[in-house]
Parts: C-alpha cells; sequence; structure tokens
C-alpha cells in the first residue's frame, strides 16, 4: 500500500511511487496541509504559538497561515507556555478546537500543569460533561549541537497520564491523516514530531483523510523478529530490516503511530508470530515508551517469547552536545540490527 | 438611583447570600458523621462577593472558580441537588461523584469546572473568553479566585493576555488575607494586587468585600465595561473567611491565625450586616425575612434528601468519562 511504504528518501519516492504518478509531499508540507484544510473546514479550529505567523513558520508547517486565514485565527502568543496553554483549554472547553504549537519539545514541561493537572482531567473531573479538544504539537530536535535543552523526545513522560492521548507520526502521510483525526478526536492529544522528518518525502492525498488514532501499520512484513518502532525510528527500522535480509533474518517492522491509544493487538500479534522482539524508540529507555511497551509484552505475550524483549534507546543521560557524543547518545539502524542479530542467535 | 437601590436586586443580594451560609452550615453540621468524603473549602464569611458578582451575571455567562467553589456556583444558579450529590460521591452528583467539592460543574448554568490547582482557573477562563471573542458571542467570563493565586504565573500569564486581546474576563480576585495558613504580608510585596491588574493596563476596582451593595455597584460597572467590548476588568474584594483553610473547623484554636483578628470580622458578617441594612430601610420584613429563610432552608434540606438517596456509582464508572 502506498500509504505504509516509508521511502527513505526523495529520491527513493521518486523513484518508485513518483514514478507510478502519485502525488509526493513532505512531513512539513504534509502539516501544513492538513492545518489548512482544518482551518478551512472548521470554524472551531485555530492555531495558536510562539512565531506560528513568522516568516519561519514553525519550519514551514504554518507557513502562510495567518496570511490566509488572518492572525484572529493564526494567532502568535507571548513566551508564557503554561498560561497560554491553559487558555487554549479554556478555549476548547467551551468548544473551539485549538492546536498549539511548539517549536521544541522540551518546551512542554513549561506547561504540564496545564496538561497534565487540566487538559488530561477535565473531562473526568466533570463526569463527561465537558471534554477538551485540543491538540498540543511539538518538535523534537536533534544534532548540531542543540544539547540538552532542545532535543528532548518527552513523550514517553506523557504515557503516564491518563487522559492524554499521544500520536508520532513517522511519515508524510501519517502527519497529515493523524493531525486532522487528533483535532477531530475531542480529547488532549500531544502530536509529537521529529525534526529530521521534515524533509522526508511521501505519498499524500490531496484531499482531507484520516489515519485513525490507536492503528499500528506493518511497514515490513518478517517471520524472525518484530521491531516495534516509534517516529524516526521507523526509518532506523526499516534500515535494519534491510541489511538484516542480507545476512537471513527476515524482521517485521510495525510503527504503532500513537502510544496511547496503543494497538496492543496489533503488537502482541506479531509478537506471535516471530516470537523475538525489540523496541525502538527515540527517547531515553529508562521509564519510557519503549519500556512501556516492553511491559505490555510481557504481560500479554510472555508466552509467545523465545528470548528477551530488547529496547533501543537513548542512555540515562542529558542530550550531549558534542558531535562525538551525539553519535554516543543516539543510536540508530546498526543498534538495532545488532539487537536482532543478538535475538536471532547470530553473531 | 443606582441599580443597587432596587428593592429586587437587594432581595436577590440577600437570598444568594443566605442560601450560601445555609448550604455551608448544613456542611458543618452534618461533616462529623464523616460520611461525606471530600475536603470542603467553606465559603462563611465571603458570601457577599459571590453574591455582589453572581447577581451581575446572565446565565450564558460563563463562571470558573477555585477549590473554595461553592458560593460561586450557588449564585450562579447551579443545581443544588447535583452539588450535594457530588459531595457525597454520588451518580446523581453534578460530576457523577468523580470530581467531588473541588469540582463542580453545571454547564447549563454557565459553570464551566473548578480547578484546586491554584491559579489553574485564570488560564482556562481567560480562554474561555478567548472562545467568546472569537465566535463574537454576547457573553462574558468571571474567574473568581484567591490572593493566593496572585502569587501564580497563570495570573499574570493571563492578566497580560486578556488585557492584549481586549478579552470579555471578570477577574475577580477574593482577598481573604491568607492562603492556607500563609499570611498575605507573608507573600505580596504591595499588598493592593489590583494594582497588578492596572498595571496591565486593566481597569480595577477595590470595593469592600463584606458588603453585597459594594461588590453589586462594582461588579455592575464591571461587567457593563466588558459587555460594551472593552476588555477585562478586575476586581478586588477584601474579606474574610471564618473557617479553617478546609474542614468545617475553625483554625484559632490551634493557632493558625489571632482570635482577635477573627472576632473583628465577625462584626462585620456580610450576611448579618446586609439583613440589618435591608430591614431598617423597609426592604425586608422580619415576617419576609423568615419566609425566605424557611424556603431556602427547605430547598437545601430537598437536596440533602435527592444525595442521600442517590445510588453510589458502579465499577464501571471508573473508567469511563476518561477519554470522549
Ligand atoms: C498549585 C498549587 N499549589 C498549592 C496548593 C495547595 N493549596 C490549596 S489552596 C491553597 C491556598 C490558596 O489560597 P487562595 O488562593 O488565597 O485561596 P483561599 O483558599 O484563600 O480561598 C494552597 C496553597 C494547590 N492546591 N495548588
Ligand atoms: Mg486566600
Amino acid at each position: 500500500m502506498p500509504w505504509t511504504k516509508v521511502p527513505i528518501d526523495k529520491s527513493e519516492f521518486e523513484n518508485t511511487l513518483g514514478k507510478e504518478g502519485l502525488r509526493g509531499r513532505s512531513y512539513r508540507q504534509a502539516l501544513l496541509e492538513a492545518q489548512t484544510q482544518l482551518l478551512e473546514s472548521d470554524p472551531s479550529v485555530f492555531v495558536i504559538g510562539e512565531g506560528v505567523d513568522d516568516a519561519g513558520g514553525v519550519f514551514g508547517s504554518t507557513l502562510g497561515l495567518a496570511q490566509k486565514f488572518g492572525k484572529e485565527r493564526v494567532l502568535d502568543i507571548p513566551i508564557a507556555e503554561n498560561g497560554l496553554t491553559g487558555i487554549a483549554v479554556g478555549a476548547a472547553i467551551c468548544g473551539m478546537r485549538p492546536v498549539f504549537v511548539h517549536m521544541r519539545m522540551d518546551f512542554l514541561p513549561m506547561c504540564m500543569d496545564q496538561l497534565v493537572n487540566h487538559a488530561a482531567k477535565w473531562r473526568y473531573m466533570t463526569g463527561g460533561r465537558l471534554n477538551v479538544p485540543l491538540v498540543a504539537r511539538s518538535i523534537a530536535g536533534r544534532g548540531w549541537g542543540s544539547a540538552a535543552q532542545h532535543s528532548q523526545a518527552l513523550h514517553g513522560l506523557f504515557n503516564h497520564i491518563p487522559g492524554l492521548k499521544i500520536a508520532l507520526p513517522a511519515t508524510p502521510y501519517d502527519a497529515k491523516g493523524l493531525l486532522i483525526s487528533a483535532v477531530r478526536d475531542g480529547n488532549p492529544v500531544l502530536f509529537c514530531e521529529h525534526r529530521w522528518l521534515y524533509d522526508f518525502t511521501g505519498y499524500v492525498p490531496e484531499e482531507m483523510y484520516t489515519v485513525p488514532l490507536g492503528q499500528a501499520v506493518t511497514r515490513r512484513k518478517g517471520g524472525d523478529v518484530t521491531i516495534i518502532a516509534l517516529s524516526l525510528m521507523v526509518y532506523e527500522a526499516v534500515k535494519a530490516a534491510s541489511a538484516l535480509e542480507a545476512e537471513g533474518i527476515d524482521a517485521e517492522v510495525i510503527d504503532p503511530r500513537t502510544l496511547v491509544p496503543l494497538d496492543e493487538a496489533a503488537l502482541l500479534e506479531s509478537v506471535k508470530k516471530t516470537g523475538r522482539v525489540i523496541i525502538a524508540d527515540t527517547g531515553v529507555k529508562t521509564g519510557g515508551a519503549s519500556a512501556e511497551i516492553a511491559a505490555v509484552i510481557a504481560e500479554k505475550g510472555f508466552e509467545f517469547l523465545k528470548a528477551p524483549a530488547l529496547r533501543v534507546g537513548s542512555p540515562d543521560s542529558p542530550v550531549p552536545a558534542s558531535p562525538e557524543l551525539e553519535k554516543l547518545y543516539y543510536p540508530g539502524a546498526n543498534e538495532i540490527a545488532k539487537a536482532a542479530r543478538a535475538l536471532c542467535g547470530k553473531k | 438611583m443606582t441599580a443597587a437601590d432596587s428593592r429586587a436586586v437587594r432581595l436577590e443580594l440577600l437570598r444568594l447570600m443566605l442560601k450560601i451560609r445555609v448550604f455551608e452550615e448544613k456542611i458543618v453540621s452534618v461533616y462529623p458523621a464523616q460520611d461525606m468524603k471530600t475536603p470542603v473549602h467553606l465559603y462563611i464569611g465571603q458570601e457577599a462577593i459571590a453574591a455582589g458578582v453572581c447577581a451581575n451575571l446572565r446565565a450564558e455567562d460563563y463562571v470558573f472558580s477555585t477549590h473554595r467553589n461553592h458560593g460561586h456556583y450557588l449564585a450562579k444558579g447551579a443545581n443544588l441537588d447535583g452539588i450535594v450529590a457530588e459531595l457525597y460521591g454520588k451518580t446523581g452528583g453534578c460530576s457523577k461523584g468523580k470530581g467531588g467539592s473541588m469540582h463542580l460543574v453545571d454547564t447549563d448554568a454557565g459553570c464551566m469546572g473548578t480547578s484546586a490547582i491554584v491559579g489553574g482557573s485564570l488560564a482556562l477562563g481567560t480562554g474561555a473568553a478567548l472562545a467568546i471573542k472569537m465566535r463574537g458571542e454576547n457573553r462574558l467570563s468571571a474567574i473568581f479566585f484567591g490572593d493566593g493565586a496572585a502569587d501564580e504565573g497563570t495570573f499574570q500569564e493571563s492578566l497580560n493576555f486578556a488585557a492584549l486581546k481586549k478579552l470579555p474576563v471578570l477577574f475577580v480576585c477574593e482577598n481573604n488575607f491568607y492562603a492556607t495558613n500563609s499570611p498575605q504580608s507573608a507573600r505580596h510585596s504591595v499588598p493592593e494586587i489590583y494594582k497588578r491588574a492596572e498595571a496591565f493596563g486593566i481597569p480595577a476596582a477595590h470595593p469592600d468585600g463584606n458588603d453585597a451593595d459594594a461588590v453589586y455597584e462594582a461588579a455592575s460597572i464591571a461587567a457593563a465595561h466588558i459587555r460594551a467590548g472593552n476588555g477585562p476588568y478586575f476586581l478586588q474584594c477584601d474579606t474574610y473567611r471564618w473557617k479553617g483553610h478546609v474542614g468545617p473547623d475553625c483554625d484559632f484554636e490551634k493557632g493558625c491565625r489571632p482570635r482577635a483578628e477573627l472576632d473583628k470580622w465577625l462584626e462585620r458578617c456580610p450576611v448579618k450586616t446586609y439583613q440589618a441594612r435591608l430591614l431598617k430601610s423597609g426592604g425586608i420584613t422580619e415576617q419576609e425575612l423568615a419566609q425566605m429563610r424557611a424556603r431556602i432552608t427547605a430547598e437545601v434540606e430537598a437536596a440533602w434528601d435527592f444525595a442521600k438517596k442517590s445510588p453510589y456509582p458502579g465499577p464501571r464508572e471508573l473508567l469511563t468519562d476518561v477519554y470522549k
């Protein structure tokens, strides 16, 4: 299926799906298109965040929206993330559908109170009388010495909070389809993007379509080992799978696409088939998304396992600046392949 | 002749204050039985503020509040049965027993929920006003909060944004001079909280928070300003809470506050002084007052009956309403 494909770069898309006449768009264009169509089709949608109307347009993902829809619906804001998140939550309680944009995921801890204590709980605390249709977009950075406060992938932190949903689109197709679903969902959704995905090109239909929250997708079929990969790690997993193929290891790559809700059935189904599992995440391993997925498999799929579940993620340190340390900090296709070899009893 | 001089308004102010007082005193009387398993932050002593402000609000106006919310929601006309059942954790509760005393709601009355995170509702109420403005609606958003909430970042963030965008918000700061046991003097470099609003360009008034007429007058000027599209308005109403920060007891025995301070404020009881004022001016007769009190007591008793009869939520309820 064209929408499950993960072309590693633009030329791969152009040489494959592009040749078939399919429409190719970058991740950033997909995000921009989703927001454009949402703003066009639903007067309750607005986009709010620092610099959403400026010349950079949040790495191009909001470029031109303010010109098209006006500054009343595409709002630049004071540098006051918690208060403004609360303001967006208040508007959402009263029926608006704000899309709050953070240039960096590192700024989410500034709004911990409003996300964790208010957005996540308003529906429950009011016995379901009110709900909070808020989407908080944020972008995980990486590289160029951006260091500890501008490179974090913190989605795992919010996995612990019932009431929040968490989406991690890896492809342009999912970036658009998941964002439209998230805005229409009616619950607070953390929409976790990755800066390195912004230039990736893939198949993106022009019409408004949705990708359901809570539905994993198989990026590659295989029978020997399951690699559950999130966000940028989907590409690393696909690269690892190609390398492993040459060695006679047939890896299956599954992309959960949303951490909450988690498509447990799809993950367990694959593990049942392969008996081996690696969870590859962009965040740190400890207490994170990979830990939670491993726990789910241990609880519900233990009898399928021929070997222990392995995690591939970052070590327990803040993100370093030096390029040499960065290399050590970020695992990729090599580390995933190494884990697969260990699981499959090959060196 | 000002609006507060009209007899109907005065009777309404008295009725609202009495309703709150009777309701809160009922809690005090039943609380020792320990079957109301929720922390209660009583409003006794502060009734003039909820009454004076809410008498200026319309059904469609929004109200946001805090842990100390009973008075605000009663005055705004939230359903009494739902509130009492909520305090008892019953399915008939306004939040189906999932919120408790600190999380009341009644969307039909514009009561959009209350946050027990100090300062939280300031941002939510400001956001509600943003929604009002974006949709071009004819309503306002009133936010009640304490002097303690003025310490929080959300206070400055919300005031600035409301002023910047000229949002239809009425900020009502109830300065009872304490945040739990911490006196205002230990927390504020400048005691006039309203001056901070003025620094953001928000017009402010500082009415006597124990005088329902004074609060009503100030709130009516504020509401007119907001409804005319002029942006937010800020009221600082000084008052005093009679009971401990939480629970039905007095905290003076424990040495939390000086006894003489309480005695001074007891003299200025907002309900008693207002009753006396109306009786003296002929606004109400002794007999009418007794009737009013009896009607309110009957209403409150009926709500207690409803709550007692309402069932507790079953196991299925635990996991519903987490997500839409
Ligand atoms: C963020 C946060 N910090 C601390 C508390 C604990 N707390 C509950 S009420 C309160 C005092 C609030 O004082 P004020 O805003 O003046 O309201 P009052 O209780 O006097 O009505 C505190 C500190 C809390 N609920 N939330
Ligand atoms: Mg106080």
